[in-house]
C-alpha cells in the first residue's frame, strides 16, 4: 500500500470538511473494498479520512412504511436487527448474504452505494426499492443516482448520511453468487408495491445495476412467476468473463426474477 | 503518523504507527503476537481474523489506525489458564492439519458460537458451514473443523 495520511472524522460535516482540504482524499468507511483496491495499489488517495465511527451516521430506525439507515451502518447490524427483520426482510437477508460474516462485520451499506461495484448487493435493494439516497448536500432518488460501473450521481466531497427505504409489500432478493468472491454473478431484487412493482439487476449489466423495465409491466398486472416465463433481456450490453458470458447471465436475470416473484413475501 | 491505543488481550499497548499500517502487521510485526497469520492478504481466506470490539474482522483489511481505542483479541488471547473450549475442541476432533488457518478458524469459530448463543439461534452443521464462508482451509476438507466448533457450541 501506498503512503497515505490517516484522520478520523467524528461527523459527516468534519469528514467533508477534511476531504476538501486533502490533495487527493478517499473516505474511508468499513474499507472492505476500498483497503483491499489500496494494496493492490489500483488507488492511492493522499488522505483516508475514516468515518466508520462517526456515530451521527449509523443506526437503524424503522416508522411507519419507511426505513431509514444510516450510512454508517454495517451490513451484520442490518442483516442481525429484529425491527427491521419484522418489517422488511428481504433487505436483512440481502445484507446478511455480502460477504462473509467478518467482513460484514467491517463493511457499511454507505461504502457500497458509493462504491457501486456493478455486482454488488445493495445497489439492487436501492434500485429495486427507489430508495432515496440522503448526502450531506441533497437527497438524490434511486433512479437519479447510478451513473455506470462505480459511477455514482456524488459530487467530489459530498459524504452519504443515510438511506431511506420505503417498505415494500413484498420482495426478495435472488443472488446467484460467484463463488469465490462473494459479490452477484447476477443478481435481481423484486420489490412489489400497492401501485407499482420494481425489478432490479445487479452483476449482469456492463452498466452497473439497472431495472428491467419489461418485467416490471408484466409483473405490475399479474405478480406471479409465470408472467415472466415468455420474457428475456438481451445478452448485448451484458457482462462477459470467465465466470458466465453475457448470454450466461442473460438467462440468470430471467430465471432470478422468477425466482424472486415466487420467493417475494 | 498516528499515535494509537488499544487494548490487545487485555493489556494496554500503543506507539505511534505508519497510517499505512494494517492491524494485522500492528499485532504481527509491532506487537510480535505471530499466531495471527497472513495467508492471502486479499481479505479472503480468513487466517488473519482477531476480535475487534467483540466482532470477528480481518486483521488484513483494517488499518491500526482504525482500531484505535479497540479492544482487540487474537488466539494469543483467548486461553485462560486452560485452552479454550474451542481450542480444545480442535485438538478433540483433529480440526486442523497444517495448522496455517487454525487461529483464524479458532477465532471465528468463537465468534460464530458467541452470536448465535446471543440471539438464541441454533448452530447447526449447515449454518457452521455457512459462517466459515470466510476461512478457508486447504488440508482438511473442514469436516474435523465443523466437528470441532459443532463441539465447542456445546461447551461455550
Amino acid at each position: 500500500m501506498h503512503s497515505t495520511n490517516y484522520h478520523a472524522a467524528t461527523t459527516a460535516a468534519e469528514a467533508a470538511s477534511l476531504l476538501s482540504s486533502a490533495e487527493d482524499g478517499a473516505l474511508l468507511a468499513g474499507g472492505q473494498t476500498l483497503l483491499p483496491t489500496m494494496k493492490a495499489r489500483l488507488a492511492a488517495p493522499s488522505d483516508l479520512i475514516d468515518i466508520s465511527r462517526a456515530e451521527e451516521l449509523r443506526g437503524i430506525s424503522v416508522t411507519d412504511g419507511t426505513a431509514i439507515i444510516g450510512a454508517m451502518t454495517t451490513h451484520a447490524e442490518v442483516a442481525g436487527h429484529a425491527e427491521l427483520r419484522s418489517a422488511f426482510p428481504a433487505l436483512c437477508d440481502l445484507a446478511g448474504r455480502i460477504g462473509d460474516p467478518a467482513v460484514r462485520h467491517r463493511g457499511t451499506i454507505g461504502g457500497s452505494l458509493a462504491n457501486n461495484d456493478p455486482a454488488a448487493c445493495y445497489p439492487a435493494a436501492v434500485l429495486g426499492t427507489g430508495a432515496t439516497i440522503s448526502t450531506n448536500k441533497r437527497d438524490i432518488a434511486a433512479d437519479d443516482y447510478f451513473e455506470g460501473m462505480f459511477a455514482t450521481a456524488l459530487d467530489a466531497g459530498e459524504v452519504i448520511t443515510s438511506i431511506t427505504f420505503p417498505i415494500p409489500d413484498a420482495a426478495n432478493y435472488q443472488k446467484f453468487a460467484q463463488p469465490a468472491s462473494r459479490f452477484a454473478l447476477v443478481g435481481v431484487f423484486v420489490a412489489k408495491s400497492a401501485d407499482r412493482v420494481r425489478v432490479a439487476v445487479t452483476g449482469a449489466s456492463e452498466e452497473g445495476v439497472f431495472r428491467w423495465t419489461n418485467a416490471e409491466t408484466s409483473l405490475s398486472s399479474d405478480f406471479t412467476a409465470d408472467a415472466i416465463g415468455g420474457l428475456s433481456v438481451s445478452s448485448q450490453g451484458m457482462i462477459s468473463d470467465l465466470h458466465g458470458d453475457g448470454s450466461y447471465r442473460a438467462n440468470l436475470v430471467q430465471v432470478l426474477t422468477a425466482r424472486a416473484v415466487a420467493a417475494a413475501s | 503518523m498516528s499515535e494509537i491505543k488499544m487494548t490487545v488481550n487485555g493489556k494496554p499497548v500503543g506507539g505511534d504507527v505508519a497510517d499505512n499500517m494494517l492491524l494485522v502487521e500492528f499485532i504481527r510485526e509491532t506487537l510480535r503476537l505471530t499466531g495471527t497469520h497472513v495467508g492471502c492478504d486479499t481479505s479472503q481466506c480468513g487466517a488473519c481474523v482477531v476480535h475487534v470490539d467483540g466482532k470477528a474482522v480481518k486483521s488484513c483489511t483494517m488499518l491500526a489506525a482504525a482500531a484505535d481505542g479497540a479492544e482487540v483479541t487474537t488466539i494469543e488471547g483467548v486461553a485462560n489458564g486452560d485452552l479454550h473450549p474451542m481450542q480444545k475442541a480442535f485438538n478433540d476432533n483433529h480440526g486442523l492439519q497444517c495448522g496455517f488457518c487454525t487461529p483464524g478458524m479458532i477465532m471465528s469459530g468463537i465468534d460464530m458460537v458467541n452470536r448465535y448463543k446471543a440471539e438464541g439461534k441454533t448452530l447447526d452443521e449447515a449454518a457452521i458451514r455457512h459462517e466459515l464462508e470466510g476461512n478457508i482451509c486447504r488440508c482438511t476438507g473442514y469436516h474435523n473443523i465443523v466437528k470441532s466448533i459443532s463441539q465447542a457450541a456445546g461447551e461455550m
